[in-house]
């Protein structure tokens, strides 16, 4: 064997590295400054004023909230299966961090003459890999909840599971549409593509809502949010949970919001393509057009995020046959609807708009 | 039966149409709502900061007043504690002794003058009763404290501090009310 092909790239490797700290870093900023922010959207909804004491515009909040989450006691049930209970904040945290990997956040920068890509791993199934992370979500959820040894914290981890389950397939089958548009799996080829041309969400403007739709049921938000109902199942399954493990919970609803929007931008609103601006004539501007290019994204999921909070301060939540109608009446037959629509479209097309 | 007003509504029972049972438009108009008052001018007063300003009839904390001179105008008649409904205002009197007349207004005077504040109900009857006009209610109310003993106001509590020594002070205990 050759043995260039043995030599361990130490460059690949730095890059990387430092490519998954600076992400996880600022997911993990930017989840916290969405529970500031939500507290915000909240308050200027309800005509308040929002936390605006900790620092200028309290800004400094969510660190106190941290600090606070962090000095309080840990409880952990007698009656509960410790190892399980531990495990089900932690595996919340890691599923929605790992869905980050293989997001593309910009395009490629030029490091002392080397290309780096800003995506962690440009793997060809991309968005079977979010699909299977996202789906591991639920693990979190339902070994919090039996873990817990509790009525309330079970029922609310069943009804979780079941709602992430039911909404899980029309969004998987409002994204088949898509796919079958963009022939490939490959989130950097699905950007590239509306790069090209103009983004998916004008092509697949129901794909786009169904899948809008079953993101805020995967992240438990409302009208969405049954299984932490506060006023039915009192905090549904994290009711047992106190300190940082809670905080654990929370906060890896608030990424998997964060992660959701990013998929959402990359999927359907041109991921890092900046709108009315032709990326291509200005490779001259070397890595600034690369950092224009991530903030270009991080705008666009700005924007998601302020639509969850939105939302969530406009609708009331569902009741549980409710939330199931629309799951398993409303959006499964929509999409399907959707997908021979668009299949058809394409045969016809690919026919060259001949019966 | 006649309406009391005219903008009573007949309660609608048509069955849905398609497009009020997809829900979309009714949630569009509602997301509408909340962005309207995302812009509204919020109604909260950042309290220690800013202020609401009292009305002049405002019944706070009560002070003991002095003259012009900086004596004090109580002479312990006890007209205060009589009229007190809630039984507050407790008193000593003492007798003003040769050489303490730039202290004291009259011949005698309140040794030991103490309000509760927790039995106080700031209704202003002392204020009302005293014929000396020594006895008025601010415009600020009572502070928090740890212990009950605390909301006992003595003399030190509640005199206001004298225009000739401490002017500056003397004014922002009178605020907006006309002296003696």
């Amino acid at each position: 064997m050759h043995s260039a092909l043995l030599a361990i790239d130490l460059f690949l490797v730095i890059e990387k590295l430092v490519l998954i700290v600076g992400i996880v870093s600022i997911s993990l900023v930017i989840a916290m400054y969405e529970t500031y922010a939500e507290r915000k959207v909240a308050a200027f909804i309800q005509d308040r004023r929002g936390p605006n004491r900790a620092g200028p515009f309290g800004i400094l909040q969510p660190l106190a909230d941290g600090l606070k989450l962090f000095m309080k006691e840990e409880i952990i049930p007698n009656t509960s299966n410790r190892f399980l209970f531990i495990l089900g904040p932690c595996l919340a945290m890691m599923a929605a961090m790992m869905t980050s990997a293989v997001i593309p956040w910009g395009g490629t920068l030029n490091v002392f003459g080397r290309p780096v890509t800003l995506q962690i791993a440009d793997i060809n199934i991309g968005i079977l890999y979010v699909f299977g992370v996202v789906s591991m979500g639920v693990y979190g959820i339902m070994i919090g909840g039996w873990a817990s040894n509790n009525k309330f914290s079970l029922m609310a981890a069943l009804r979780g599971a079941s709602q992430v389950i039911s909404y899980e397939l029309p969004m998987g089958l409002s994204l088949i549409a898509l796919l079958m548009l963009t022939g490939s799996l490959k989130m950097s080829e699905i950007v590239a593509q509306q790069m090209d041309s103009t983004w998916n969400v004008l092509y697949q403007p129901l794909g786009f809502f169904i899948f809008l739709v079953c993101a805020f049921a995967e992240c438990n938000r409302t009208p969405f949010d049954l299984p932490e109902a506060e006023n039915e199942l009192n905090f549904g399954y994290h009711q047992e949970y106190s300190s940082m493990k809670l905080g654990f919970y929370l906060f890896a609803e608030y990424i998997n919001m964060f992660i959701s929007s990013v998929v959402m931008a990359t999927l359907f609103f041109g991921g890092y393509d900046i709108p009315f601006f032709n990326d291509a004539a200005h490779t001259d501007w070397g890595n600034w057009l690369v950092a224009l290019q991530g903030l270009v994204l991080l705008m666009k999921v700005g924007f998601f995020i302020f639509l969850f909070m939105w939302v969530r301060w406009t609708i009331p939540r569902f009741r549980y046959d409710q939330l199931m109608n629309l799951g398993w009446r409303g959006l499964i037959p929509l999409s399907l609807i959707n997908m021979i629509a668009t299949a058809a479209f394409i045969l016809w097309k690919s026919n060259g708009y001949k019966f | 039966m006649q309406a009391l007003t005219n903008r009573a509504k007949a309660v609608d029972r048509k069955p849905m149409s398609f497009l009020e049972k997809l829900y979309v438009v009714n949630i569009a108009k509602g997301m509408m709502i909340t962005l309207g008052h995302f812009f509204k001018k919020k109604a909260t007063i950042s309290y220690p900061e800013e202020k609401r300003p009292f009305s002049p009839v405002f019944r706070g904390l009560q002070i003991l007043n002095r003259d012009e001179e900086g004596r004090e105008r109580c002479t312990a008649c006890g007209l205060c504690a009589l009229a007190c409904p809630a039984e507050a205002i407790t008193m000593e009197a003492a007798e003003r002794l040769p050489g303490e007349e730039n202290l004291y207004r009259e011949e005698k005077y309140a040794a030991k003058y103490e309000i509760n504040m927790l039995r106080c109900i700031f209704c202003g009857l002392c204020e009302e009763a005293c014929p000396k006009d020594a006895i008025y209610l601010s415009e600020t109310f009572a502070p928090s404290n740890y212990q009950r003993k605390g909301f006992i106001y003595g003399k030190q509590d509640l005199l206001i501090p004298s225009p000739k020594e401490n002017p500056g002070e003397y004014q922002k205990a009178i605020g907006n009310r006309k002296a003696n």
